[in-house]
């Protein structure tokens, strides 16, 4: 058992215990958030419950992109700005959001919600697929940028897309793989370097 | 244990997402057979791990041995094998190869001859452009090497001397069984003249030698079924990567179950 159990009354430990479980929060981090929140004024514990209920009550899946969203459609695909005939595909919620830091991209996107794995069992069928060619038939989208991410599973499954798509007519293009901006040509692996160098362009 | 740190070639085979941004790979390597080890960071872009400790990579690796799990300190790829990573059905062949290598080896268990043989299939893989037959014969000379070779020169029950003609084959009986034990024998399945005549050739030859072999659309298939039969009774169970080569050989059947949905 636990020494801490001992020391520590039960209402904290649990909390702790909850905390450690987060994705970056070690024992360590635990303890300090949990101390913190004790001394802080409740609101502040009651905000927090409050957020963290929220995420699991108000959110659904957008209908066309799939994001998450409390709003359906989500914020981009209300967005009459946005440039509808281009789709980008990602793997992840969550991947969208460097995409969007670039402001460079001002179409949709679809979320994919995981890449085939044939050694995990994760079959396209257990993905989003099926969305986004009925999406493809259904509105003008003209071209599909392929954003899944650069390592094995993310390339088949993007060939895998690729493959479906191309007999549909539309223009599908896959994001560059090459260099890290501010990394070192002597610590670059084989196949960014091969990529690159495939990928290499006019100046 | 000798020195904390040692050097090794290996081929990952599997790798998993560990805490933030870490991996945890399982290698097979050269001289410690399948080992377990953590590589810290390789998820970040511009870890110097990365894309040397990618599935299927053959890497030179340095290794510090942990308490727990050995933790890969450096990393250089000697084969990427490129092109089996730009085609989608090499790369099929390749999730399997690794499955199959994954689940037929013990942890620290040097086996060389073992690396060896999926080195050279994977080499193979790369340059064939071409997956069936080196799959088939990296599953006979897998199953030969661990011990499980099928018994092809007399019927494995009667060992009568088998007759140039249909014979049966049981997976449970190791082997192929003659006329008269195959068709009252319910586990086991027809054998054709040619398919044994090649799996007899393969034990024998190289892969150079083995490569010279041209098989028919039914032969390959046959081989196919007969070789999945009867690993899967050796494992107890399906490979998951099966499945999905299964679906890629259809075309994508999602794409056959759209086209169904718009009639």
């Amino acid at each position: 058992m636990n020494p801490d159990f001992l020391t520590t009354a039960r209402p904290i430990s649990r909390l702790i215990q909850e905390l450690n479980k987060l994705p970056g929060i070690g024992p360590k981090t635990a303890q300090r958030l949990a101390y913190h929140l004790l001394q802080a004024p409740p609101e502040r514990s009651r905000d927090l419950a409050d957020a963290v209920l929220g995420i699991k009550e108000n959110l659904k899946l957008c209908t066309i992109c799939l994001n998450i969203t409390d709003t359906d459609p989500c914020g981009l695909c209300a967005d009459e700005t946005r440039d509808v005939t281009k789709v980008c595909v990602v793997e992840e919620p969550i991947d969208i959001l460097p995409l969007e830091r670039t402001r460079k991209f001002r179409g949709l996107y679809h979320v994919l919600h995981g890449v085939i794995s044939p050694s995990d069992g994760i079959k396209p069928e257990d993905l989003r697929i099926r969305e986004l060619l009925e999406r493809l038939n259904r509105t003008g989208i003209t071209e599909v940028i392929l954003a899944t991410n650069p390592n094995v599973e993310g390339e088949a499954t993007s060939m895998y897309i690729q493959r479906l798509i191309s007999p549909l007519g539309i223009r599908v293009t896959r994001l560059a793989r090459g260099l890290p901006f501010g990394g070192d040509l002597e610590y670059a692996d084989d196949v960014t370097l091969s990529r690159a160098l495939e990928g290499r362009q006019e100046m | 244990m000798t020195s904390r740190v040692y050097q090794t070639a290996g081929i990952i085979i599997k790798r998993h997402k560990f805490g933030e941004a870490d991996r945890l790979l399982t290698l097979f390597t050269a001289d410690f057979g399948k080992v377990r080890a953590i590589a810290k960071g390789a998820m970040r872009p511009g870890s110097k791990l990365g894309g040397n400790v990618e599935l299927l990579t053959h890497s030179q690796l340095m290794l510090a041995r942990g308490r727990n799990l050995d933790i890969v300190t450096q990393a250089q790829a000697i084969d990427i094998f490129l092109p089996i990573r730009d085609s989608l059905e090499l790369m099929s062949c390749g999730f399997y190869l690794s499955e199959l290598v994954d689940t037929f080896t013990e942890e620290n268990v040097e086996d060389r001859e073992m690396f060896d043989l999926f080195l050279n299939t994977l080499r193979e893989l790369a340059e064939a452009g071409e997956g069936e037959r080196i799959l088939r014969y990296f599953e006979l000379r897998l199953l030969n090497h661990l011990g499980y070779r099928p018994q092809l020169g007399k019927c494995a029950n009667c060992s009568r001397l088998l007759l140039p003609e249909v014979n049966y084959f049981s997976p449970a009986q190791g082997g192929v069984l003659c006329r008269e034990c195959g068709y009252p024998d319910m586990g086991a399945r027809t054998i054709s003249v040619n398919a044994l005549k090649v799996l007899r050739f393969w034990l024998r030859s190289d892969f150079a030698t083995a490569s010279r072999v041209k098989l028919s659309i039914e032969l390959t298939t046959e081989i196919k079924s007969l070789m999945r039969e009867h690993i899967r009774y050796i494992l107890e169970k399906q490979l998951k990567s099966i499945e999905w080569m299964d679906t890629l050989a259809d075309g994508g059947h999602l794409n056959g179950d759209m086209a169904a949905d718009q009639l």
